[in-house]
């Protein structure tokens, strides 16, 4: 599917900013599943824009400014080809081995409930493959995935609780469980376009990966209640949502942060539809 | 279990580096130490006044005890310490470059790399990143116990940010400035040129970019901080800036500090607050202790951390128990200081024998392993040793186990007059591109209560000025 | 403790080293010249508001015959600048709220208690730059303070806490002038002084101005004169108006000593004076003027170069509120020059 995507983030402050500096992690990279045929980044206002890598091989954008600033947005255009594969990644830059992602973070604690249920969900299973998409199909029964605003509480533990949570919490919830279980998990922060299977709307999204002996890392998407098809665009990974977040920054001055953010992800040559 | 002392040995002979503090202890007039200590303590009171640890609300730190009779050790005993000590350190230094560059100690199978992926203090953003220098933990605070006359072991090494420092400083002016006569006695190895290595030592690590003579600068979490008297004093000693997070600012990945004249460039950071809080836009997002940007200006070789980001993977308790096989296979020697035997509860068969022992181990947890605590066999009570049973039978990785050890004990002066309480060593190892270096002595924590081995300044330790005969 | 001495001369020598090894070119953390600055500030507040206590208390102990509308505690509040945030906190203008308010109040940001806390909690993060003597002063006033707050006051005890109150402020000032190396943290000290002190004096013409129109009904009336001394009063100037007058106390001449005469300290002029040198030496040690090098010396020639008589035809009033604004605005580019 070629995905044509557009994400803008608006920053407007009630009293100017003195200075931001920002880390990006917004372009994706090519792997079996995905090719980027075009990509952009523009801040909306003059500053120092450089490329590189993080830790864990996402291409970040370290951006700075200088104030006053009382208002900015960063835009992401981008047009790139996917391909279905059953959620499976391969030929993406790996750089840190998987043991590592079976530290639990903080986002990624399980409470003793999550823990149980996740003993339950997964006991018919017999194979780690098969204890994943029965942990999957679990979550993607019992908890509801809600918009932003109706969001409870942040991390796994508390996301399980509320039954409820944005996709980036139902994402920290199934890695909590694979962690449990031993498996290495890691956050995937991205976007998904519109198509028919998916319950879940077009926009920004997140999901897991799970890695498997033998088959490498494998992503579950619990919100949508499926592996990653070729409507789902892989931006960058991490221990969780921290380490992959789209804008991580600072700055000086600019008390009342106004944020708004717009994505559109939708198959090119469709008519853009804002959800 | 009768415990060496210092002083004594076994408690009949009187060994010879104590016999002048002997002789002088049993002419002191019965109320001269009463007198000397309550002096010691308002020293102590003064300079803590000073920095108003006492009659604030918001701070609940108070004076830490201090004991006036020295602990002693003779020039031969000490060599051998520091000969262990630098060794031990130049094997860190050699670990942690080989976990976060090549990982032959992996490869080699000398530790299970899922002890070094799986801790948390095992910093992915150093992964390949060439540190200055190629040093890590420039300043190193090993933890020493004695056992007996020859024997001391490595109870824990601290590689991120050792305390301490300020107080065997201080304990030596304070001496000093009672017992002269005690002074004229012996032939004691100074101390205070500490801080002239220490700044040595950082000046030698600054960037290759930066002006001949670097800025230094000591960044402290701020005045609320427990170790924040020591930071000042620090500061001072070394006639560097004490500067909080709010204090710098990074344009194109250099590091400035805010100053009167505009931003002054940073060349080396003497960093006292913890990686997490460092750079709130690579690690913990909600800090405001660090500075936006750090890691940017420190990857882009333009400022030196010291310590550097990620040394605390190497004295995490589990690997710890490797540090053994660590020297051996980084240094090629044999270690001169031991570490105390230690279960490693992740093998099985260890872990058999530790559920076997609760009552007569003390079992620790490892870092990144969520707060289980930790349970001294001896002084637990049934449900508690059952509790970590479940624990330890659930999760044998998250802890290891060790004897409990009969501390040495020194000559303390108590309320029942002088008797003997048992003491640790933290003596601190600085580690530059000139060199390692390592001050005679270090800072002798002493447990005040009576058969008590608990030396932490929380729980009612005390501490000592520490001697080093040098002849 | 008899043979054991604090060595207060060796910490001096140490801050003294530290100088040479650590700035040879004069350059000191933004913070650290914010926070002495402010320390100075909030000490100089603290005294400003037991003088406008005592003097008060004295205006209100006069017999009704010689006192005023009663609405003595009301003026105090709106001398001390806190009307609102009073207003909020208890109503009614008495002696026991007022009191209570400008002294103790937690929750008055500008009470004597807060000015205190707050001096010694900016000292206590930049320790090292106050000499000890500096440091014991701020440090010991608020255990001090700890003390007094737990009594119940009667007059004569309010009486000498005020008192004290004045006493840590010449002891902290006097600490300062002794033993502080005369470099760019001196001068910042300074600076907080004066700028202070200059929105106190300019404060208390402000809300007294009217009293010292020359056209009210009474003129000479017992009232008027001691509302008059009030005023001298609160700024330590009763004395200082005989020895240079010579007459009777005389509204114009009372704005005279306050506001141009620059023999008297507290003095708008002397002041600027003050802020227009210590800025000079910080320009000079830097190198580099800036806008409040500027700013201060212009507001000190308009100072110079003024009569009494003028500022009186042009609206006394009107005169201090722009000054009040000016003093305000150049506190605001001293920061953005220097302290952040």
């Amino acid at each position: 599917m070629r995905i044509s995507i557009s994400h803008t983030i608006s920053y407007a402050y009630a009293e100017p900013a003195r200075h931001i500096t920002q880390i990006l992690r917004l372009t994706p990279r090519d792997h079996d599943g995905q090719h980027v045929m075009a990509w952009r980044i523009e801040p909306t206002i003059d500053g120092r824009l450089q490329a590189g890598q993080d830790a864990y091989g996402n291409i970040i954008h370290r951006f700075s400014a200088d104030g006053p600033i009382t208002e900015m947005a960063i835009q992401v255009n981008g047009l790139i080809e996917t391909v279905d594969l059953a959620g499976v990644v391969r030929g993406a830059v790996e750089r840190v081995p998987p043991d590592v992602f079976r530290r639990d973070t903080m986002m990624t604690m399980p409470g003793s409930e999550l823990r149980s249920f996740v003993g339950a969900a997964t006991s018919g299973a017999d194979t780690p493959l098969g204890k994943m998409h029965a942990l999957m199909e679990a979550l993607h029964e019992t908890m509801t995935c809600v918009p932003a605003d109706q969001r409870t509480g942040i991390g796994a533990a508390a996301a399980f609780e509320a039954r409820a949570g944005i996709a980036q919490d139902l994402a920290h919830v199934f890695m909590a469980g694979a962690r449990h279980l031993g498996l290495p998990a890691r956050y995937v922060s991205g976007y998904v376009a519109h198509a028919a299977a998916l319950p879940q709307a077009a926009g920004a999204h997140a999901w897991a990966e799970i890695y498997l002996e033998n088959y490498g890392w494998i992503g579950f998407d619990c919100a949508n209640g499926l592996c990653p098809i070729d409507t789902h665009v892989r931006v960058a990974i991490g221990l969780d949502y921290g380490d992959a977040a789209p804008v991580r920054g600072a700055r000086k001055g600019g008390q009342g942060e106004n944020l708004a953010v717009r994505v559109t992800a939708t198959e090119a040559g469709a008519r853009a539809s804002n959800q | 279990m009768a415990a060496f002392d210092e002083m004594t040995g076994s408690g009949a002979e009187l060994r010879p580096a104590y016999e002048a503090l002997d002789r002088w202890l049993k002419d002191a007039p019965p109320d001269m130490l009463a007198l000397r200590r309550s002096q010691a303590e308002l020293f102590f009171r003064r300079i803590g006044i000073t920095f108003a640890v006492y009659g604030d609300e918001e701070s609940t730190e108070r004076l830490i005890p201090f004991d006036i009779i020295p602990r002693v050790l003779t020039k031969p005993e000490w060599t051998r310490l520091e000969q262990g000590l630098r060794q031990r350190v130049t094997a860190l230094n050699m670990f942690l470059a080989d976990v976060y560059g090549p990982k032959e100690c992996l490869k080699a199978g000398i530790i299970p790399p899922d002890l070094v992926y799986r801790n948390a203090c095992y910093q992915l953003e150093m992964v390949d990143f060439q540190v200055p220098h190629g040093i890590y933990c420039h300043i190193a605070g090993i933890d020493i116990v004695r056992v007996d006359a020859d024997t001391f072991y490595v109870l824990e090494d601290n590689a991120r940010t050792p305390s301490g420092v300020s107080y065997m400083m201080e304990n030596r002016e304070v001496m000093l400035r009672l017992f002269p006569e005690l002074f004229a006695m012996h032939r004691v190895a100074p101390v205070d040129n500490y801080p002239d290595q220490l700044l040595a030592t950082l000046r030698s690590v600054a960037p290759r970019t930066s002006a001949a003579d670097p800025t230094i600068c000591l960044l402290t979490p701020g005045q609320y901080n427990s170790a924040f008297y020591e930071h000042s004093f620090l500061a001072d000693k070394l006639g560097v800036e004490l500067v909080e997070g709010s204090d710098l600012l990074v344009r194109d990945d250099v590091v400035y500090m805010r100053t009167t004249q505009g931003p002054k460039r940073v060349d080396v950071i003497y960093r006292r607050i913890d990686d997490d809080f460092i750079d709130p836009l690579v690690f913990r997002s909600d800090s405001v202790l660090g500075v936006p940007g750090l890691i940017g200006a420190y990857k882009a070789g333009n400022v030196t951390l010291a310590n550097a980001v990620g040394t605390g993977v190497a004295d995490d308790k589990a690997v710890y128990s490797y540090m053994p096989e660590i020297v051996r296979f980084f240094t090629g020697e044999e270690p001169i200081l031991k570490n105390v035997p230690t279960f490693r509860c992740r093998e099985p068969e260890a872990n058999a024998y530790v559920l076997d022992n609760l009552d007569k181990l003390v079992v620790k947890e490892v870092n990144g392993s969520g707060g289980y605590g930790m349970l001294v066999g001896p002084h637990a009570n049934k449900a508690q040793i059952e509790a970590f049973r479940r624990k330890l039978i659930a999760h044998p990785d998250g802890f290891i186990a060790q004897p409990t050890l009969a501390l040495s004990t020194c000559p303390t002066f108590v309320a029942s007059g002088v008797a003997p309480r048992h003491v640790d060593l933290r003596p601190y190892v600085l580690s530059g591109a000139n060199g390692i270096s390592c001050v005679p002595g270090g800072l002798t924590r002493v447990a005040l209560q009576e058969g008590s081995l608990v030396v932490n300044s929380s729980q009612g330790g005390g501490t000592k000025d520490t001697w080093i005969l040098d002849a | 403790m008899p043979d054991f001495s604090y060595g207060g001369t060796q910490d001096l020598a140490a801050g003294a080293q530290r100088l040479v090894s650590k700035r040879p070119d004069l350059t000191m953390l933004s913070r650290t010249a914010d926070s002495l600055y402010w320390v100075s500030r909030y000490v100089e507040r603290a005294e400003y508001l037991a003088r406008i206590l005592d003097a008060t208390t004295r205006l209100t102990n006069l017999p009704s015959a010689y006192g005023g509308a009663g609405t003595e505690w009301h003026s105090a509040v709106l001398t001390a600048g806190c009307e609102e945030a009073f207003a909020k906190a208890y109503g009614e203008a008495n002696e026991r709220n007022v009191c209570d308010f400008l002294s103790f109040s937690p929750d008055n940001p500008s009470s004597i208690r807060n000015c205190l806390a707050l001096a010694r909690s900016n000292a206590r993060a930049v320790r090292t730059a106050l000499t000890s003597e500096m440091w014991d002063a701020l440090n010991g006033a608020w255990l001090e303070l700890q003390r007094f707050e737990k009594k119940r006051m009667d007059r004569e005890e309010f009486a000498r806490f005020l008192d004290w109150v004045k006493n840590v402020s010449l002891v902290f000032d006097g600490s300062a002038y002794r033993t502080m190396l005369r470099d760019d943290g001196y001068w910042f000290s300074r600076l907080g002084v004066y700028i202070e002190r200059a929105d106190n004096t300019a404060r208390i013409l402000d809300v007294k101005y009217h009293v010292l129109l020359p056209d009210t009904e009474q003129v000479g009336g017992s009232l008027d004169y001691f509302q008059w001394t009030t005023v001298l009063r609160e700024v330590s100037a009763l004395t200082a108006y005989h020895w240079v007058y010579r007459e009777a106390v005389k509204p114009l001449l009372i704005a005279d000593l306050l506001i141009l005469n620059r023999r008297m300290p507290r003095s708008l002029a002397a002041c600027y004076e003050n802020i227009s040198r210590f800025l000079d030496l910080l320009g000079d040690a830097y190198g580099r003027q800036g806008p409040a090098q500027r700013q201060a010396r212009k507001t000190l020639a308009s100072l110079s170069n003024t009569q009494i008589e003028t500022i009186f035809e042009g609206g006394l009033h009107e005169f201090i509120s722009d000054f009040i604004t000016e003093n305000n605005r150049l506190g605001g580019t001293i920061i953005d020059q220097y302290l952040q």
